[in-house]
């Protein structure tokens, strides 16, 4: 059954995708370990991070995607369970400094000494296994996203409460990774970190296995993703996006979709905060920033929710603009990306894959076999004059 | 301690104190015969003295007290020496010594000192000015003797003055309870006393149960209860009131959204740039007040407030006519238009006006606080309640009473019937949220008085905004009132014992909760409409 699986999720858009992000995992280390420096071809360390922390963002941006283009939810607190799994990493990496942090404590991190707390807490136990560490990354947030879904879904918490409620869980997180008695470092969050599985995470060979490590996790994402929204699970995720009342009359359990998906997502968030830490070098509470969860929220719509490669060109897209808007004018990043909002919402409701699709679709209008589908969704729900006549609502 | 009190009765005395009536003897002469009395003779110039009631003798009295008085040997002369400083004590005037100067100490004992002072308090429980006595009698209650009580018998019998009469007998209960020489009846009859003295009445009578007979302290111990539940319901009132202060802010920030959000199903995440704009509005205002019409300063807020409904209802009926109108129907992009407009708004004015704080000085009639049985409350806080109050009751008002409230609430309940009837929908939807907005920019002005006015103003608001109004319910204004409410006082219950931080955390934590419980709110909106 899984292979059956396997080989519905491997259409040919899903190959390209995967088959692209394996061989930019190949082959970016190779330009950066290989090629020498002032060589042409060679890739500069610093790139290779920069390039992976785009990348962590595209699995976060695609976990997002999940849960919003596919099955309707729209989750403005996924900030959170990559800033959870983030720390999941960072305690992994504070607690392999070892004697080597300022004060020189083999077993408790600097912080702590500083607040003079004698002993390590309990949930810190465990945290110098690496395996361990991995397997917080994918519980914590799967976790906190399982129950969290499971009281907000059974109780048909849907659309925008559901939004706001998600946003006070990532507010409320924020406030207490804050509190210094929390034990996460408070407001400096975790940082300095030394090794990773015995090697210095400043190595250059670690930083390109790192980069490869992100590169293959986003394939593996989109194989995930291609492999649910291809099954007839995904398509009752679609169903339950367009028509929920529809689809809980027709005998499905609206509930349980929506809470598999969101917990899916959850993790795949975590393990992107995961792959996110160690290549910045810093985790702090500022990751659970609202803020941050609602920009995740637009690189998906940019790109073009609804579609796997689509939040992928969104995170790397945006985030290109943000490096560049940020050097060069800093103070009209903000305009930048309030006027993305709008602009997007307004006039490319389907994003740049939906323009592409537009663009293409019409090309090949000529031919009688194709029908221009995208461009008449586009138009729907535009007209103020006839809207909520025009536009279908979900009829719950 | 003694002596320091004495010292500050005596300048009290010398800076208040007319020139009492006197009865015809020789201060001067009196004094100066101290220089070779013996004790007796003493005792009967300081009873002597005592009696003239001339403030002109507590100097002289205070230095023979406190051991400062001395006989110059060679002149005969009486002289106050302290430190390196000697001075007349009739006329206080500077003394040169000679240098032939022999001063030797006027000598004293016990109970010489006893009469010494009950003279000088006797004389200040006695004094015209009811400031002296008052302080006079706060001096007996600092230092309970039992020595005193005929003379606050005395000074309570001669009391008109109803304060000052108050702290004689507060004075007189705690001497008799401290007193070990007075029946356990009257101590124990002093307890009630003592305990309705004022604020420290329990650390005094806590003080006072040390060495007392049991049956004393069983009493005291039951006074001391007493007051521990008087205070515990004083500290839960003082946090009402906190509570209802920050809930009238709450209130003030979220009642525009509970009309955009209710009334239209619209998510305005620049909402909280809409309060930021009200506040930058006042400032300005007031910025130009201070530097054209100085005169009317002190109303600069209530200038502001048009000003501020003005600018930011355009703004957004600006916005609505622009985006939101393109978005209806469509909620969850509707935020993200938003939030896209919120973070330009930030950064247009950070760009205009810097991202520092800028200031807006409170009207006279806003500063400073009042006691309200035992409650401090600050005018800047009062009046905010009563503003939000006042928004509150005329949105109610609009919405009810006038034509346009008529429309908009047919508009909420069907949108497509009301438009069948001829209403124009995109017309009430376009005022509808300028009025959302113009109510934010009217929060803002209130903000002004209790928040820093920055760029980043209204993220604060926003998600706490959005609490209320999910959690009321929505579509209803009252249950924007009571959510509102609700939350600022259970935020300030919690905050004495989680702390201000993790009191916000539960109380988040408790509204997620409460929305499993009742998806809709508080208040929900019954019928079909709602369904969308």
């Amino acid at each position: 059954m899984l292979t059956q699986a396997l080989f519905r999720a491997l259409d040919r858009k899903a190959i390209w995708v995967i088959g692209i992000f394996l061989a930019v995992a190949i082959l970016v280390p190779m330009a950066n370990l290989l090629i020498p420096p002032g060589q042409f071809g060679h890739v500069p360390t610093y790139l290779v991070s920069l390039l992976g922390k785009y990348l962590s963002y595209a699995i976060l941006a695609l976990a997002l995607d999940l849960v919003w283009g596919y099955c309707g939810i729209l989750s403005l607190g996924h900030g959170a369970f990559f800033a959870l799994g983030g720390y999941a990493m960072g305690m992994y990496l504070m607690r392999q400094i070892g004697t080597r942090g300022v004060y020189g404590n083999p077993v408790l991190p600097d912080f702590m000494v500083f607040l003079n707390w004698k002993e390590l807490p309990w949930y810190w136990q465990g945290f110098d296994n690496f395996w361990f560490a991995m397997a917080m990354v994918v519980l914590v947030p799967g976790i906190l996203a399982f129950v969290f879904g499971f009281f907000a879904f059974r109780s048909r918490v849907t659309g925008v409460y559901l939004s706001i409620i998600t946003q006070a869980m990532t507010f409320a997180l924020l406030l207490a990774f804050f509190r210094n008695d929390m034990g996460f470092g408070g407001n400096n969050g975790l940082t300095d970190f030394k090794d990773i599985l015995g090697t210095p995470v400043q190595a250059q060979a670690i930083r390109a296995t790192l980069f490869a490590a992100t590169a293959i996790a986003l394939a593996l994402s989109v194989l995930v993703c291609s492999m649910i929204v291809n099954s007839k699970l995904g398509k009752v995720m679609v169903a339950v996006r367009d028509a929920e009342s529809r689809t809980r009359f027709l005998g499905y359990r609206v509930e349980y979709v929506k809470l598999f998906a969101f917990t899916v997502s959850a993790i795949m968030a975590g393990i992107a905060g995961a792959l996110y830490v160690p290549q910045v070098g810093i985790i702090n509470p500022g990751e659970f920033e609202p803020g941050n969860s609602i920009e995740v929220v637009i690189w998906a719509a940019v790109g073009g929710r609804g579609t796997l490669i689509g939040p992928i060109i969104g995170a790397i897209v945006v985030n290109l603009g943000k490096s560049w808007f940020t050097t060069v004018f800093p103070e009209f990043w903000l305009f930048a990306l309030g006027a993305l909002f709008v602009l997007v919402t307004l006039f490319l409701p389907k994003g740049i894959v939906g323009l592409w699709k537009q663009i293409f679709g019409r090309a090949r209008a000529a031919h009688p076999d194709t029908t221009p589908k995208a461009s008449a969704d586009i138009e729907r729900g535009e007209d103020p004059a006839t809207f909520g006549d025009a536009q279908p609502r979900p009829a719950e | 301690m003694l002596t320091h009190l004495r010292n500050l009765l005596v300048a009290v005395l010398l800076f208040l104190a007319p020139a009492a009536q006197a009865q015809q003897i020789d201060i001067a002469a009196s004094v100066a015969a101290m220089a070779e009395a013996s004790l007796k003779e003493l005792a009967t110039i300081v009873t002597d003295l005592a009696a003239t009631g001339d403030p002109a003798v507590v100097p002289a009295l205070t230095a023979l007290g406190d051991g400062d008085l001395y006989a110059d040997e060679t002149t005969g002369r009486v002289l106050i020496q302290r430190g390196s400083t000697v001075t007349d004590p009739v006329t206080g005037e500077h003394v040169e010594l000679g240098a032939d100067a022999d001063l030797s100490k006027i000598r004293v004992n016990n109970s010489l000192r006893r009469d010494i002072a009950a003279a000088l308090a006797g004389m200040t429980l006695m004094s015209d000015n009811p400031a002296t006595r008052l302080s006079a009698a706060n001096g007996f209650l600092a230092n309970p003797d039992p020595a005193n009580i005929p003379l606050l018998d005395e000074a309570i019998a001669a009391e008109t003055n109803a304060d000052v009469l108050r702290a004689m007998q507060n004075a007189r209960a705690l001497t008799v309870l401290r007193d070990s020489e007075s029946s356990i009846e009257d101590r124990q009859a002093a307890v009630p006393l003592v305990a309705g003295s004022g604020r420290n009445a329990i650390t005094i009578l806590s003080s006072s149960r040390t060495d007392a007979p049991e049956e004393l302290v069983a009493s005291i111990n039951a006074a001391i209860a007493g007051l521990e539940q008087e205070r515990a319901v004083w500290g839960a009132l003082q946090n009402v009131w906190f509570g209802v202060s920050l809930g009238s802010v709450l209130l003030l920030a979220a009642i525009g959204l509970a009309i955009t959000f209710g009334v239209m199903g619209v998510i305005n995440m620049a909402h909280g740039e809409m309060v930021m704009l009200g506040a930058y509005t006042t400032f300005i205002v007031q910025l130009t007040i201070r530097n054209n019409f100085p005169g009317l300063l002190d109303y600069s807020l209530l200038i502001a407030l048009p000003a501020a409904f003005l600018v930011t209802g355009t703004i957004g009926v600006g916005i609505e006519r622009g985006i939101i109108r393109w978005l209806y129907g469509r909620p969850l992009e509707t935020l993200l238009a938003t939030w896209g407009i919120s973070l330009i708004l930030q950064q247009t004015v950070r760009s205009i006006f810097g991202p520092t704080n800028q200031m807006v000085i409170a009207p006279t009639w806003m500063a400073g606080s009042t006691e309200f049985f035992g409650l401090s409350i600050t005018y800047g806080r009062f009046w905010i309640v009563i503003f939000a109050l006042i928004v509150f009751f005329m949105l109610l008002l609009v919405l009810n009473r006038t034509p346009l409230g008529l429309q908009m609430r047919a508009v909420t309940q069907n949108r497509r019937m009301a438009s069948s009837m001829g209403i124009r929908t995109p017309f009430v939807d376009a005022m509808t949220f300028g009025l959302g907005s113009g109510i934010a920019g009217l929060a803002g002005v209130a903000l002004t008085q209790i928040d820093n006015i920055s760029p980043n103003l209204g993220q604060n608001y926003i998600i706490d905004s959005f609490m209320v109004v999910v959690f009321g319910g929505v579509g209803n204004l009252w249950g924007t009132l009571v959510g509102a409410l609700t939350l600022g006082v259970a935020n300030k219950f919690l905050e004495p014992y989680a702390g201000a931080v993790l009191g916000k955390i539960l109380i988040l934590v408790l509204i997620i909760l409460f929305i499993q419980r009742r998806p809709r709110g508080l208040f929900a909106l019954k019928g079909r409409a709602v369904e969308q």
